[in-house]
């Protein structure tokens, strides 16, 4: 889209708020709150305390402004559980998670894109099938399951990694496959029809006329071309990746960002919740941003 | 390797195309271009006069088959050539240029770019060298300002501007074969005129041997030395320009000719000649003239193999009808 | 009003490749399969999928050491016959399936057509909430949602049915767009047809097939999500014999017996392989190109 970058960050603005509308929305659906953080074996004293602490007795427009004015400010509250700012929480969990969604990528884009590129150059042959099945397997493989399966296998069986945990980097390596698993059939197949497209182009038939080498053809002239939708779907599985990283992280016990969330999730403290589900999105919004900037790179008709 | 110099520089003889088992888009067509000439291929849309062209590349979609007695550029046999082999002479020693040049430009990469590398692939030059040599090219097709234009992506320039650039990268490693399949259909009326103007002036300073497609009657009278009519992938009629123009003996290059209102002959009240029926897909197995069913000189023998008549000099075509029966009929 | 089919620069004759043809078959015989099941369970079910037992915990399979023949798929760590608890498993992936795409098919086609025909301020309102549908993140408002309102089947539907339906926005739109610009929709319009009855009689049948395939895909996903949400124990709540459910609960077994995940994960796996070849081949069938 040719939009400039001043009406495209207008956009991520008024997205971002909308999401926060909707993660404010999101924690009140229970219809009391206080009554939902102080638990099932609360009296009715306790939830009155929590209500006039956490000023839930207020009106729901100015519980909202307050959570807004504070979230531009970078203070996304209180978790009840540990009482202190959520921002640190999620800070420090967040380089786990990072950690896992970049390698997981990186795995899937290693794996995806010469597989994908592949299938296009050999199109209808046993090799373009073959990479398809894959694919077509991949996409059907729960994540969670996978998970568990890889850690039968190569945690108890072979014994060749870490069941779960940390405690050495290659407690990531069975996370990071996993993650890249649910990536690679999208990837695969985006790239594979991207080069399919741009090798049926004109100039590609220009470029044979040249008597240009086949390889040349293939990376020069047809990857530049088939390589802009991949970067935004790339980008847009990392949001994915990060905002699906809750059931991997549980899955492995990873204290990620996901994990925390989930634990907050049992454990009734919504704040946490409601400021992870805004962090993710904007995470998410901040990566499409800079996917279109790739993109304007990539495409000198984009640049306008 | 130089051939000797009564030896045309492309010679095709009975090229036949098919896709799969569907159709057959090309027929027996045989013909040849000398050194220095432009010899015109014109037709209708679907007649196989691309598929023809693209064959002569190599450069057909998978699922076409092609097949020929021979196939030879300056004497090389280029049908048993290996793909390696047939690249070294694309962009080398045989340029084509297409129809859309719009988008038969690479739109992510310079014009400069698009150029050298034709040069630097060829002649394993340095990029400088190819740029200077682009420039050079570029204004000699008529391009001002080339060193601007060298960093200008496809985009920026206009349709007549981008065929230009065209013409510049088939001319950058001085081709002898020149395969040009309509490259002014798809411009404006103007710049049509002053690229054809241009095509042959260069043709004239490089000694080309152009091989220009085009289903513009106009064009042909324009342009080419000799002219071969294609209907239903076969070559119905073949010689020179005058000969043809004047006298035309195939029945379909005589409808063609009388679609063409002249402007002092035609009078109001008339009908434009036209030719009834559409242009047929021919399927695998067929024999006889593909012509017949809109021939108003059909007769039950058309559905026999065709002999080739000689109607003089160069001269041929592919009819029932004996040499001189215009006179007879007229 | 006859609606004229897409010209066939879109919509291709049907062609049925050998291979896809197979592929195609094993995914609707795999699918038909799941149907019968889902609807038939009381009857193929050897027992009550409720039923505990306690003396007959986590009895293995046939195929080990240990079983018996009473329980083909051996029994999990309640006693509760395994093959039943698949079966009825079944019906709950099924049931959450179809209604779930039916719910977010209707959201989505709506806003789709309605932002691809307008156009305009339409159009830029459809753009700006797909776009923030797609920046939250899904599972975890999907686990919130379920956490605050309870876990139920019904509320794992709309759940899944008011967040998953941003690719028929878009399929919908895309199509809607090429569609509008043909010439028999100026004539519908042109003979005074009413805006409703060009959405309906004219635009719809001509988008329909592509949404038919991006239905299969989205059936699978919300098949996928539901075990991942019923997984992490805040799905479908027990004692439902979802697949997600039922791995979850062996989690704990999982080194000892480790069919208890296997089975339930075999069944998702082809399930879900089912109804992708499925799509797949009505994807190729129906010549489409959009979802490659």
């Amino acid at each position: 889209m040719r939009l400039s970058l001043a009406r495209r960050l207008l956009l991520a603005a008024l997205v971002c708020l909308t999401v926060l509308i909707v993660s404010f929305i999101l924690t009140r659906l229970s219809g009391d709150l206080a009554a939902s953080i102080a638990g099932p074996n609360a009296s009715a004293a306790d939830i009155a305390i929590i209500t006039r602490n956490y000023g839930l007795d207020r009106p729901l427009l100015v519980q909202f402004l307050d959570w807004a004015a504070h979230a531009a400010r970078g203070d996304l509250g209180r978790s009840y559980l540990y009482h202190v700012p959520v921002w640190g929480l999620i800070l420090d969990r967040l380089p786990v998670t990072l950690t896992l969604g970049l390698s997981g990528l990186a795995i899937a884009l290693a794996v995806a894109l010469p597989l994908g590129i592949l299938a296009a150059a050999r199109e209808g042959s046993a090799i373009d099938r073959g990479i398809m099945l894959i694919a077509l397997l991949g996409q059907a493989m729960p994540g969670f399951w996978f998970g568990l399966v890889m850690i039968i296998l190569l945690g108890l069986d072979l014994q060749w990694l870490p069941i779960s945990g940390l405690d050495t980097w290659q407690g990531y390596i069975m996370p990071a496959i996993v993650l890249a698993f649910s990536a690679i059939p999208a990837l695969m197949r985006l790239t594979r029809s991207g080069m399919i497209d741009a090798l049926a182009a004109d100039y590609i038939r220009t470029a044979r006329a040249k008597g240009l080498s086949r390889s040349k053809i293939i990376l020069k002239h047809a990857l530049r071309n088939a390589a802009m939708p991949v970067v935004s779907i790339a980008a847009v599985q990392l949001g994915f990746m990060l905002g699906g990283s809750v059931v991997i992280e549980t899955v492995f016990a990873l204290p990620g960002v996901g994990f925390l969330a989930w634990d907050s999730i049992n454990k009734n403290d919504f704040p946490v919740v409601q400021a992870v589900v805004l962090f993710l999105a904007v995470v998410y919004i901040v990566l499409t941003l800079l996917a279109d900037l790739m993109n304007a790179v990539l495409d000198p008709r984009l640049r306008g | 390797m130089t051939a000797p110099v009564d030896e045309p520089v492309l010679s095709i003889a009975n090229l036949r195309v098919a896709f799969g088992r569907r159709s057959e888009a090309v027929r027996g067509l045989s013909l040849t271009v000398a050194r220095g000439e432009t010899h015109c291929m014109v037709g209708e849309s679907g007649c196989g006069k691309s598929v023809s062209a693209l064959s002569v590349m190599n450069l057909l979609v998978r699922g076409a088959t092609r097949s020929a007695d021979h196939i030879r550029f300056q004497g090389q046999d280029l049908l048993g050539l290996s793909e390696r082999d047939m690249a070294r002479l694309r962009g080398d020693k045989i340029a084509m240029i297409f129809q859309e040049p719009m988008t038969s430009l690479n739109p992510a990469y310079t014009i400069g770019s698009q150029l050298a590398e034709v040069f630097e692939r060829h002649r394993r030059s340095g990029r400088r060298r190819a740029l200077d040599r682009a420039a050079g090219l570029l204004e000699r097709v008529g391009i001002t300002a080339p060193g601007m234009r060298l960093g200008q992506y496809p985009h920026q320039l206009s349709g007549g501007l981008r065929q230009r650039v065209m013409i510049a990268m088939a001319l950058m490693c001085e081709p002898e074969l020149l395969i040009a399949d309509e490259p002014t259909t798809a411009l404006d009326v103007t710049v049509q005129a002053q690229i054809l103007r241009m095509l042959q002036k260069l043709q004239h300073e490089l000694g080309l041997a152009l091989l220009l497609i085009t289903h513009d009657l106009g064009v042909v009278a324009r342009m080419a030395d000799r002219v071969s009519v294609m209907y239903a992938g076969q070559v119905v009629e073949s010689g020179t320009v005058p000969e043809m123009f004047a006298a035309p003996a195939h029945p379909y290059t005589q409808g063609l000719l009388a679609c063409i209102p002249v402007p002092g002959t035609a009078r109001t009240g008339e009908p434009l000649g036209s030719i009834p029926g559409v242009v047929p897909r021919i399927p695998p197995g067929f024999i006889g003239c593909g012509f017949r069913d809109r021939c108003a000189f059909a007769m039950p023998e058309c559905a026999e193999p065709v002999p080739l008549r000689d109607a003089g000099g160069d001269h041929a075509y592919l009819c029932r009808l004996q040499p001189g029966w215009q006179q007879a009929a007229a | 009003m006859i609606p004229i089919p897409v010209p066939t620069a879109r919509r291709e004759a049907w062609r049925l490749p050998a291979l896809r043809h197979v592929a195609t078959l094993l995914g609707a015989l795999i699918v038909g399969t799941a149907v019968v099941v889902a609807i038939f369970a009381p009857l193929l079910a050897p027992h009550d999928p409720f039923a505990q037992n306690l003396d007959l915990r986590l009895i293995p399979p046939v195929w080990m050491d240990g079983s018996q023949p009473a329980h083909l798929l051996g029994t999990d760590q309640l006693g509760r016959d395994y093959l039943a608890r698949l079966i009825y498993g079944t019906r709950v992936s099924m049931l959450i399936g179809v209604l779930t795409v039916v719910t977010s098919g209707l959201i989505g086609i709506t806003l789709g057509i309605l932002g691809g025909f307008y156009g305009g301020w339409t159009d830029d309102a459809v753009m700006f909430l797909i776009t923030c549908r797609l920046s939250i993140p899904l599972i975890l408002v999907a686990l919130t949602v379920v956490a605050l309102v309870g876990s139920s089947l019904t509320v794992v539907i709309l759940t899944l049915g008011l967040l998953l339906w941003d690719r028929f926005a878009v399929v919908a739109r895309t199509t809607t767009m090429q569609v509008r610009n043909l010439d028999y929709i100026a004539a519908a319009r042109a003979a005074g047809a009413s805006r409703a009855h060009i959405l309906l009689r004219e635009v719809l049948p001509n988008i329909v097939h592509h949404l038919v395939v991006v239905a299969t895909l989205e059936m699978a996903l919300a098949i996928l999500l539901e075990a991942a949400l019923s997984f992490l124990g805040l799905g479908v709540p027990p004692p439902l014999p979802s697949w997600g459910l039922m791995i979850a609960e062996a989690k704990e077994y999982m080194f000892f017996s480790p069919w208890v995940i296997m089975i339930p994960g075999i069944a998702l796996f082809v399930l879900v392989l089912g109804i992708n070849l499925l799509g797949d081949g009505l994807r190729d069938m129906l010549g489409t190109r959009l979802e490659r």
